[in-house]
């Protein structure tokens, strides 16, 4: 008898702490949803709001004109010059950033030991801290002056400026990743290289480094977002005008172009702002996606 | 139980709150037009409802000739524009009265030797007629043109006294004062036109046509790079009394303090 009322008692209590579950489960599935929900407010916001001016201006004029000149007294909405300098600004920091963050890289994970790696990956730690208005100001009194007198052009607010700038914010992010995915590789294979006679370089970029491609592509990736997405910093390195890129040349870039007129604009102006804001956010998915991919083969190999 | 009580107290404040928040009586008085005048006329209407209890003030920026349009029809008491009224608009019946007059410095760096410029050479400049400081008794230099970004009342004040609107070739546009105050400073070779209020030691500010910019020479016009904050009301209507209350604020001697801190110069 005794027994039965247990059994009964367990019973009751089992089903009282699935409810509990179930309840606790909606909630975390609410707040996972806000974040849904945030994206898909965010985009449907920035396609209703940037589709009217597309629609005014007309794509072709919008996405090739060369011309920007939103407050004269015949408007031109061109924003080839954006969307070029953000392709040129991003690859350069690229170009710039993804050796330095590589090899950087590889030696934290795999060569660098006790105090030295400790150092290096607090000093990572930092870069990836400071404030992106920090790099631009940095930028704007050491590397603007820096330019003009080292390249003899008349002013360094540039182009050349604003890669250096974005090259350098986007080391924390290659460099953390890239760490990563290196230090995921088995070790198994690197003593299997080598014990087969490989030297420890020679392990490391033949088997660590391709054991790890996948990790790394995505770290490429990621800083590319960085670096196409930064307003602040090179807002006050750039100079702004919209000229059509050159690497000496005050250019502006798509987010830079929102942010310096957002404040005072109005009508059509707005809403062409926020169509770049859309053009951006096009880029954006587009690199996402791609981020995706690599990080999806990435997986698919290693199991 | 009790921690419902405390609940239940701090609901009840939050709601007293919310309804002393709400409409209150008294008057109410809208201004409309430039945004340039933002500052000044934010810390204007600010004190004006601070020494009036329960009068509201509001403030639309929608730009000069919005706001004249706007006190034209009668939708707001005062329309604020930062330019002198036009003779068509004053025989439209509307009044001009000047609350303050915006200088605008013309700064290069300290090192720079050229002191003094014509507002043709400032011009010429500007558009790109001019491109070397030797030209204009300098160095031998190319001149690097600083300016602000689109939509700025700056940028807007600037181009419309040296008529250049549409036709400034801008190496940097810049999204601040501070900024271009920062970017001429550090070189050597930069022009930048800033609010004369702001202009600090880190630059010089040169004369126009021989007049050194101060408040002095801005207030009895004889520094021309400089544009006038204006209120347009209508001739023949009549403001309503809290309206005129603050018109009668806005123009005493009580306001000048306000309209310096906001980088102005008053007219009394």
């Amino acid at each position: 008898m005794i027994g039965e009322r247990e059994i009964t008692v367990t019973a009751q209590e089992s089903a009282r702490r699935k409810r509990i579950e179930r309840i606790i489960h909606g909630i975390f599935l609410m707040l996972g949803l806000i974040t849904v929900g945030c994206v898909l407010l965010i985009t449907i916001y920035l396609v209703i709001s940037g589709i009217p001016a597309m629609r005014t201006i007309g794509l072709k004029e919008f996405l090739f004109g060369q011309k920007w000149a939103s407050t004269a007294a015949e408007p031109k909405y061109g924003i080839l010059p954006f969307i070029l300098t953000s392709i040129y600004g991003t690859a350069g920091a690229i170009v710039l950033g993804v050796p330095i963050g590589f090899f950087a890289a590889v030696y934290i994970a795999k060569i660098a030991k006790g105090r030295i790696r400790w150092l290096l990956q607090s000093a990572v730690g930092m870069l990836a801290g400071v404030p992106s208005v920090v790099y631009g100001l940095v930028g704007m009194m050491v590397l603007v002056p820096g330019i003009r007198k080292l390249f003899k052009v008349p002013d360094g607010a540039s182009l050349l400026a604003s890669i250096i700038v974005l090259a350098v914010m986007i080391l924390p992010s290659i460099i953390k990743v890239s760490v990563t995915a290196l230090e995921a590789v088995p070790q198994e294979y690197e003593e299997a290289s080598l014990a087969m006679g490989a030297t420890p370089i020679e392990t490391y970029f033949r088997v660590s480094v391709p054991a790890a491609k996948s990790g790394i592509a995505a770290a490429v990736v990621l800083g590319v977002g960085r670096a196409i997405g930064e307003a602040m910093a090179v807002m006050m390195v750039a100079g702004n005008a919209p000229n059509m890129p050159s690497l000496f040349e005050s250019v502006r870039f798509l987010t830079t172009a929102v942010a310096s007129e957002m404040s005072y604009s109005s009508g059509l102006q707005r809403q062409a702002l926020f169509s770049i804001a859309l053009v951006l956010y096009f880029f954006i998915m587009l690199i996402n996606a791609a981020l995706n991919f690599f990080l999806k083969r990435g997986n698919v190999k290693q199991s | 139980m009790k921690k419902r009580t405390v609940l239940l107290v701090v609901l009840l404040a939050v709601a007293l709150l919310i309804v002393g928040c709400g409409p209150k009586k008294g008057g109410s008085v809208s201004t409309d037009g430039s945004t340039s005048m933002e500052k000044v006329i934010g810390a204007l209407g600010e004190a004006f409802m601070k020494d009036n209890e329960g009068t509201t003030f509001t403030y639309n920026p929608t730009g000069s000739g919005s706001g004249i349009e706007a006190v034209k029809a009668g939708r707001c008491d005062i329309g604020l524009a930062s330019r002198a009224l036009k003779e068509e608009e004053k025989a439209d019946g509307l009044v001009e009265t000047t609350l303050a007059l915006d200088g605008i410095a013309m700064i290069v760096s300290p090192e720079n030797p050229v002191g003094d410029l014509t507002l043709e050479q400032i011009a010429d400049i500007y558009t790109g007629a001019i491109t070397n400081w030797k030209d204009v008794g300098g160095n031998d230099a190319e001149i690097v043109v600083i300016g602000r970004e689109a939509g700025s009342g700056t940028r807007d004040g600037f181009e419309s006294v040296t008529k250049t609107k549409d036709k400034c070739a801008y190496r940097q546009e810049l999204t601040s004062t501070g900024d271009v105050i920062t970017t001429v400073s550090s070189n050597p070779d930069a022009i930048g036109y800033a609010s004369l209020a702001s202009v600090k030691d880190s630059v010089k500010a040169v004369a126009v046509g021989g007049v050194a910019p101060s408040e002095d020479t801005v207030r009895d016009g004889s520094y021309k790079l400089q544009r006038p904050f204006v209120l347009v009301t209508k001739k023949d209507g009549k403001l309503s009394e809290t309206a005129q209350k603050f018109f009668d604020f806005v123009t005493s001697n009580k306001a000048n303090d306000i309209i310096s801190k906001s980088g102005v110069v008053p007219v009394k």
